[in-house]
């Protein structure tokens, strides 16, 4: 009985690639460790292994093929000879095993909410009204807005880890060690706390360095760094020592990866004075934002989002710059304003399009930067629809989501026709298990319902 | 290129020589005793750290290195900052927390910063300004500009991990930095026996091929020796070294601190054998190369700055409350 030969998950937010090329024929015999083929992904090419042994029996994908989904049969093997293995599934794995680290942290067996969509119309900024965009993905104008900074301004560099021969565990600095050198893109080892810190160092002696974090879940190692180092130096200086850097890589839950490696450090940062924090939700602000950060002369944190890696985006062509600390109306409505960010504002402008079928205009603000966070733009915007909804990943102690809820209590109490609803994460540890995580997660029916509960429809 | 060996033979100080060290040292000694007595009046609020019988390690290293490299070390770091030539007016009314203080009253004791002097601080976590040091000697480096920076540390920091990412990464990439550890035996009141598996901090490199050694640390000629050949070396694109600096503080780890961990015969007997002030000021009188009035008149011209200092740390207005919100942010 012939076995299945499965498209394989290379990440947990691979839904699909390219099967680019085949390595055995029809009729070849192979055994478990052989190199059947190659399959690309919009990040890296990577080699599928054989598990078990047999004859290929057909070749059910050719060669070439684009946009094969994970889990689709692409061969099939025959099995006389090859042992009692009928394993219908999980017949082939990436070659090089993934890991904890590198870019394909253990394997999405699910496509739950995880996967890069491409986003919604409006996600794009009123700002870019009349600019000529392409459409990118946000790892290209995130590597965009490095190597044009990099040319502009020979002090500007990037340190971290695999972000120069290894081309970026994401592959967000693809091309920047060709186009730059091993100078100024430079692998360090893995010792998050020392490389941030030497970082800071040559902040303070006065170059622009720009930080790479695996994640932000490893920066916790350095965070002393980052906090007590970076964001207090000017101020303890009486202003005559500051530290032009900028911390980046993604942040917020990735897919399956457990609690250690999916949390969101949105109001950690946000909490400190002395930092600037960013998460963009979409391309062009990615783009935008990560310029803006590394022209700052002060320490700014870019919280970027695996999942939103992948997602594509209109991008302004030449000079595009958005500014800290404004955020953006994604979306008008007079009914409710749904406040979010990062990967927040995919659900909240999904929800906000089910509620337009409801007659339900929802306003959307992507705050865009966390710190300073916008809160004019948020005021006046409940001023006007009188209801608040917040949304994000983030667990809901003292998160972006409370200072926001606190604030329009503050500012704008005689506004609201209904108390502020938060919309988060659970406050518990992330759980790896599909349900629970799926559970741990805001969704945009959530979004949908507070919105539903403040308008008392 | 071969390593910087150690000195046999303790070197010579010209009259100049000894006569600058004599000042530099003693000005830390009495602008810390000033300090000490400011604070028991409660003029100094918060930590102190006094850098008392340590004073040959920073001012021999100063007088190894070149205009435009760099300094950065702990919170025991009023010695470092006067020998680097920063105003001790500046720096006492930074400990009063003062306006005129280097940091406008915002750093106190652990916190002062001088561009002007390449002072890059007064750290207050302990091992945190070791990569910040690396990172520094990583801007030489990459501009190419030949200066080296000077790391200091303590024996207690010499145990925290960064530490080690740092020495890993400067000698991975070869950056001119001198890592100096200021071994004063005791990481506040836990002895290096107590703390440190190895005592032999000079070797603490081994894992990374950074050569080290260890320097008598009370004596200003034995450090500027060792400075003068490590500081070559490193400039050079040696990569960076260790110099472990055998030392004692005659005070307390803060002033809060009664050091109830040591007798008082063993900071005795190091103040009457080792202390290193008397050490020059004996060369400098046995040796007839000056005599004591001249020595009376540089003492007293030190106490007449010193004196002018705590006067203006004393009198100097506070910030202005506005200044409680300035230098959060740069304008972008």
């Amino acid at each position: 009985m012939p076995t299945e030969i499965l498209m394989p998950a290379l990440s947990p937010t691979m839904e699909e690639g390219k099967l680019a090329k085949w390595l055995v024929k029809e009729g070849q015999a192979i055994k478990p460790g052989d190199i059947i083929a190659e399959i690309e992904t919009d990040k890296a090419t990577m080699e599928v292994e054989a598990v078990d042994e047999g004859k290929v029996a057909k070749l059910l994908v050719s060669e070439g093929t684009e946009g094969v989904k994970v889990n689709t049969p692409i061969a099939l093997l025959d099995g006389e000879g090859a042992g009692a293995s009928p394993s219908p599934r999980a017949s082939a794995s990436p070659a090089s095993a993934p890991t904890a680290r590198g870019e394909g942290p253990p394997k999405a067996s699910a496509p739950s909410a995880s996967a890069p969509r491409p986003l919604p119309a409006d996600v794009r900024g009123e700002a870019m009204a009349g600019a000529e965009t392409a459409s990118q993905t946000m790892r290209e104008a995130l590597r965009d807005a490095m190597a044009e900074e990099m040319r502009r301004d020979k002090d500007v560099f990037l340190m971290g880890e695999e972000v120069a021969q290894y081309q970026g565990a994401y592959k967000v600095s693809q091309g920047l060690l060709d186009e730059f050198g091993p100078r100024r893109v430079i692998d360090t080892p893995i010792t998050e706390q020392g490389f941030a810190g030497i970082g800071v160092g040559a902040g303070m002696a006065g170059l622009k360095p720009i930080v790479e974090f695996m994640t932000w879940n490893f920066a916790m190692q350095a965070i002393d760094q980052i906090i007590n180092s970076a964001a207090k130096t000017l101020y303890m200086s009486g202003g005559q020592l500051g530290c032009p850097i900028v911390f980046r890589g993604p942040n917020g839950a990735a897919a399956r990866v457990a609690a250690q490696h999916s949390q969101c450090f949105s109001a950690w940062y946000a909490h400190i004075p002395g930092l600037k924090v960013v998460a963009p939700s979409n391309p062009a602000d990615a783009k935008g934002l990560l310029k803006a950060a590394i022209r700052d002369p002060n320490p700014v944190l870019v919280l970027e989002n695996e999942i939103l890696y992948g997602s594509s985006g209109p991008v302004p062509k030449g000079e595009w710059i958005v500014p800290i600390g404004k955020a953006r109306i994604a979306r008008t409505g007079s009914h409710v304003t749904i406040v979010s960010f990062s990967r927040g504002m995919h659900y909240a402008l999904e929800a906000a399009a089910e509620l337009a079928r409801n007659g339900i205009e929802a306003e959307v603000i992507d705050l865009r930067s966390l710190r300073p966070l916008d809160l004019d733009t948020i005021i006046a915007s409940v001023k006007k629809t009188n209801r608040l909804v917040t949304v994000e990943e983030a667990w809901p102690v003292c998160s972006v989501g409370s200072e926001i809820c606190a604030q329009v209590a503050m500012q704008a109490f005689d506004y609201l026709d209904a108390p502020p609803v938060k919309i988060s994460g659970a406050d518990v540890p992330m759980p790896y298990a599909a349900n629970l995580e799926r559970l741990a997660l805001p969704s945009s029916a959530q979004v949908v319902e507070a919105v539903k509960s403040v308008l008392y429809v | 290129m071969s390593r910087p060996n150690g000195q046999q033979k303790t070197p010579h100080f010209s009259r100049d020589q000894e006569l600058k060290a004599y000042r530099e040292m003693l000005l830390i000694r009495r602008f810390e005793e000033k300090a000490g007595q400011l604070y028991g009046m409660g003029l100094i609020g918060g930590f102190c750290h006094l850098y008392i019988g340590q004073e040959a390690v920073v001012v021999g290293m100063q007088m190894a290195i070149e205009e435009g490299d760099q300094v950065i070390t702990t919170y025991r770091d009023h010695g470092h900052m006067l020998a680097c030539g920063m105003d001790p007016k500046g720096v006492m009314a930074e400990l009063t927390g003062r306006r005129g203080g280097y940091s406008k009253g915002k750093g106190g004791s652990m916190h002062m910063f001088s561009k002007e002097k390449n002072f890059y601080g007064g750290h207050g976590i302990v091992g945190a300004n070791v990569p910040l040091g690396a990172g520094i000697a990583f801007a030489n480096a990459y501009r190419g500009n030949g200066r080296v920076c000077l790391t200091y540390f303590g024996d207690g920091a010499a145990n925290q991990g960064q530490v080690y990412e740092s020495f890993n990464m400067a000698k991975l990439w070869k950056l001119p930095v001198v890592f100096i550890i200021e071994n004063n035996k005791y990481a506040m009141g836990t002895s290096i026996e107590r703390s440190a598996a190895t005592t032999d901090f000079s070797q603490r490199g081994r894992s990374f091929d950074i050569p080290g050694e260890q320097v008598d640390g009370m004596d200003v000629r034995a450090v500027k020796d060792a400075g003068d050949r490590v500081v070559k070396w490193v400039r050079a694109g040696n990569g960076p070294y260790i110099l472990e600096m055998l030392t004692y503080r005659y005070r307390g780890h803060s002033m809060s601190d009664p050091a109830k961990y040591r007798t008082r015969e063993e900071v005795q007997k190091m103040r009457e054998e080792h202390d290193p002030i008397e050490q020059v000021r004996r060369r400098l009188l046995d040796g007839k190369l000056v005599d004591e009035d001249a020595m009376k008149t540089i003492d007293a011209d030190i106490r007449s700055i010193v004196n002018g200092a705590a006067e203006f740390a004393q009198h100097d207005p506070e910030p202005d409350e506005s200044e409680l919100w300035t230098d959060v942010l740069l304008p972008a």
